[in-house]
């Protein structure tokens, strides 16, 4: 492993510049909307010091934090899929000459991005992508494009939020590989500084290009006691075992009806998901008739249309497309793609308008209450004569 | 020339019935031949024959006012045409017209429901051997009532 | 993801609902080959695209043939499409026929509706090579006689190949002088050996699940029997998400299925 190094708060800000100067689109969290969400940044101002954000079932809110930290927060309603595989994207135009027409294929994005505070549970979301987009026997040379393209900063958490639960997937919260360069942001005493991670030759040589120092054991020891703290704070536990066989085998329990008049079959905890990767397709004319194009956009499984085929829908109920939803997230992604498709990171239980709660609901149709929170949960439930 | 008991033993239908019982049917039966176009039996008549298709092919169609007779199942060979007769009030509900040359064995029915009356055992014997017939008809009949091949709208 | 462009070569029709369009492409460059039970995504400039299956190679035509229902707007806009019209193709995609897998054993080849279509490959591909096969059953149903596609082709493969055809119809005026029934029906009288038969199903889902009943009762076991599955469908190459049935990919792991490795989700509600 190569010897940790340490930046500040201004060798921070260097970074930023230099990647900028590198010609890379930085994006980073940023405050919008009462919300921290990842947005193209230009400097560290653009970074919400000093904020943190309180999440539980169906409750998001930013909060001031006592001292000035930069990646203070959890993770926000946005993902690094927005810029990976965006939410809509031409795929080609056509042009009609009387009854012939020709198809002009769409140039290649020759934006390249850099992440900044990337969390350990967003690179896996990113390498499941990977998976989908890229490892099959068909690529998508868009993506793989971007992908290949981007620079990885990835902020190792220092806290764990209310809906965290990235250490019963293993997916967190020290990332381990898949990026260019890791952080980890310490505040102690007066010191505000970063210990920096190389995770290849490209982050080398960035890190090369800016003001920094080799990192003391002390300062290690802080890094570390900070992620330990976070493994230490998971708002969320799911027990996995033999998750996939059951699922499959508890197709038709009670427990989806149960969901099903809860859930408002809204499609958040699709969007905010950062890793599904479902999209349509839209074919649009403009007025004349006479130029057409084809747009892939993000589409859930919770609509209606999804399951469309000539006349009907096959999934009509809320039950079939909540079962759709976590079963293939679940169960079925590790036949597909041999790993979860789930990295714990609890946005789907944030962004719930109505709480429902993965890690909740899972134990209840598995059959059995070894989640902590259910047992919890239950425990709390109030009884007067007892 | 095949004996009208040799051709029964080999029908489906009969097959591995108990001798005693082979010949006491066949004492009731006799061969038969439809000309294409020939109607076998009508809807509302009484029913009190038991047809053993050997070859060919009868369509059972009702026929709705104003409009053309409608098929709803055919028959054909090795199978059997209706169970009406062992089943009171002992009339056919539909019309039954041979769509080809349909060569036969016809059971007096009448005969055959009193010998099933007296001998519990024969009764049995034949009831085992429709029920599966009539419970394929009906579960046919219900997934054609599903109107498999339409476009669903 | 962009399509290919080709031109229609000839459109026959089927029924009053259903056509064919054969299809070379464009540029004059050779035809794509394909496996029978394989798909294209034909594209109508404007309107959209949908899954086909190629439905020959048949007797008059180039080969890349494609047999389609008109249900929907893609389809509407495809049947207007007239001789040397452009049109956009994506493909083939999918699994195909145990042909292979057929080789020395009889085969029962049950079709619904435009099931037929995808299984037209398969017969022709059988009749090529028609003293390595046993006995060869076709089951086709349909709602009515006019909906029965292929027609023509069936006197041949019946005389001259020794095919047993049972065309069956749900309901019929008395004009028609074939069989009313459902196809299942049509099980019984066909006669194959069922530890050594392969079962080829394709048409409305739930046809195939009865179908699959009787090809079980019969003695044809789960792991002999092929169906293949239908579902919306996007892009064909497995980013899109929409055609998952279970944990397959309808688009990449199908169309054909073996009944037994997807028989834990056939038949469940909205699945």
């Amino acid at each position: 492993m190569t010897e940790k190094k340490i930046i500040d708060r201004e060798g921070l800000n260097q970074l930023i510049k230099v990647l900028l100067d590198m010609g890379f689109q930085v994006a980073g969290p940023t405050l919008r909307d009462e919300a921290i969400v990842y947005e193209n940044i230009q400097s560290i101002k653009d970074l919400p010091e000093g904020w943190t954000d309180e999440q539980d079932g169906g409750i998001y809110r930013l909060k001031k934090r006592s001292d000035k930290a930069l990646f203070g927060y959890v993770v926000g309603p946005h993902s690094w899929k927005k810029f990976l595989h965006p939410p809509e994207r031409r795929l080609w135009k056509a042009t009609l000459n009387e009854s012939d027409f020709e198809i002009i294929p769409e140039e290649s994005d020759p934006r390249k991005f850099a992440f900044l505070g990337v969390r350990s549970c967003e690179l896996h979301a990113i390498a499941i992508q990977d998976k989908v987009f890229l490892e099959g026997n068909h690529k998508d040379p868009s993506y793989q494009l971007r992908r290949e393209n981007a620079f990885f900063i990835a902020v190792h958490c220092g806290q764990a939020g209310g809906t965290c639960f990235c250490v019963s997937m293993n997916t967190g919260p020290r990332a381990e590989s898949g990026f260019d360069l890791a952080l980890t942001e310490v505040i102690h005493d007066n010191d505000h500084y970063f210990v920096v991670e190389t995770g290849s030759d490209r982050g080398m040589d960035v890190i090369k290009k800016i003001p920094n120092r080799k990192a003391e054991a002390r300062e290690v020891e802080h890094a570390d006691s900070k992620i330990a703290e976070a493994t230490a704070q998971m708002g969320r536990v799911l027990d996995t075992t033999n998750i996939k066989e059951l699922l499959y085998q508890n197709l038709e329990h009670p427990q989806w009806d149960d969901i099903a008049n809860r859930c408002l079959s809204c499609a958040n905890c699709t969007m905010v998901c950062p890793t599904c990767f479902c999209s349509t397709v839209e074919d649009v004319t403009d007025i004349t008739g006479d130029h057409a194009e084809r747009w892939q956009k993000w589409d859930s499984c919770f609509t209606m249309d999804f399951s469309h085929l000539h006349g009907g829908e096959v999934r009509t109920s809320t039950k079939s497309r909540y079962r759709q939803w976590m079963t293939h997230k679940l169960a079925s992604w590790q036949d597909q793609f041999g790993s979860s498709g789930c990295v714990g990171c609890g946005r789907c239980i944030t962004w719930c308008p109505v709480a429902i709660d993965f890690t909740e609901e899972v134990p209840k149709i598995c059959g059995s209450e070894n989640s902590n929170t259910a047992v919890t949960k239950e425990n709390e439930a109030p009884h007067e004569n007892s | 020339m095949k004996t009208l008991e040799s051709i029964l033993s080999v029908h489906p239908f009969f097959v591995n019935l108990e001798s005693k019982y082979m010949a006491l049917i066949t004492g009731c039966a006799s061969n038969v031949r439809f000309e294409a176009g020939e109607f076998i039996h009508r809807q509302g008549e009484e029913a009190n024959s038991f047809c053993i298709i050997r070859q060919g092919k009868v369509a059972l169609q009702v026929c709705p006012p104003h409009k053309n007779p409608v098929t709803v199942q055919t028959v054909s060979d090795g199978e059997i045409l209706g169970w009406a007769w062992l089943v009171p009030p002992y009339h056919w509900q539909f019309d039954a017209q041979a769509v080809e040359l349909t060569r036969a064995i016809v059971l007096d029915g009448k005969c055959l429901r009193n010998k099933c009356n007296e001998d519990h055992t024969l009764g049995y014997e034949l009831l085992s051997r429709l029920l599966p017939i009539v419970g394929q008809t009906m579960e046919a009949t219900r997934i054609q009532l599903l109107d498999l091949y339409g476009a669903r709208s | 993801m962009t399509p290919s462009l080709y031109t229609v070569k000839k459109k026959i029709a089927e029924s009053h609902d259903t056509f064919s369009l054969d299809l070379a492409p464009r540029d004059g460059s050779p035809l794509i080959t394909f496996q029978p039970g394989q798909f294209n995504m034909l594209y109508a400039f404007g309107v959209g695209e949908v899954p086909i299956s190629i439905s020959g190679p048949a007797p008059g035509t180039s080969g890349l043939i494609h047999t389609i229902r008109e249900v929907g707007n893609v389809t509407r806009a495809l049947h207007q499409l007239k001789k040397g019209a452009t049109l956009g193709l994506r493909g083939p995609f999918g699994s195909s026929w145990p042909i292979e897998e057929a080789r020395g054993k009889d085969v029962v080849i049950i079709a619904g509706g435009i099931g037929l279509a995808p299984l037209r490959p398969v017969i022709y591909k059988l009749l090529e090579q028609r003293n390595q096969f046993g006995n060869i059953a076709l089951l086709y149903g349909t709602r009515e006689p006019n909906d029965l596609l292929f027609t023509k082709e069936f006197e041949i493969w019946r005389g001259k190949y020794g095919i047993q055809v049972k065309i069956t119809v749900d309901t019929a005026d008395s004009n028609w002088r074939g069989n009313v029934g459902v196809v299942t029906t049509s099980i019984a009288r066909v006669s194959f050996e069922p530890a050594h038969t392969i079962a080829m199903i394709c048409g409305p889902e739930i046809m195939m699940r009865y179908a699959v009943l009787e090809m079980k009762r019969r003695g044809v076991s789960e792991d002999h029997i092929y169906m293949t599955m239908e579902r919306n469908m996007k892009c064909a190459i497995g980013f899109c998400g929409h055609c998952q049935f279970g944990p397959a990919f309808i688009c990449k792991d199908g169309p054909v299925f073996r009944y037994d490795k997807v028989k834990h989700f056939f038949g469940i509600r909205e699945i």
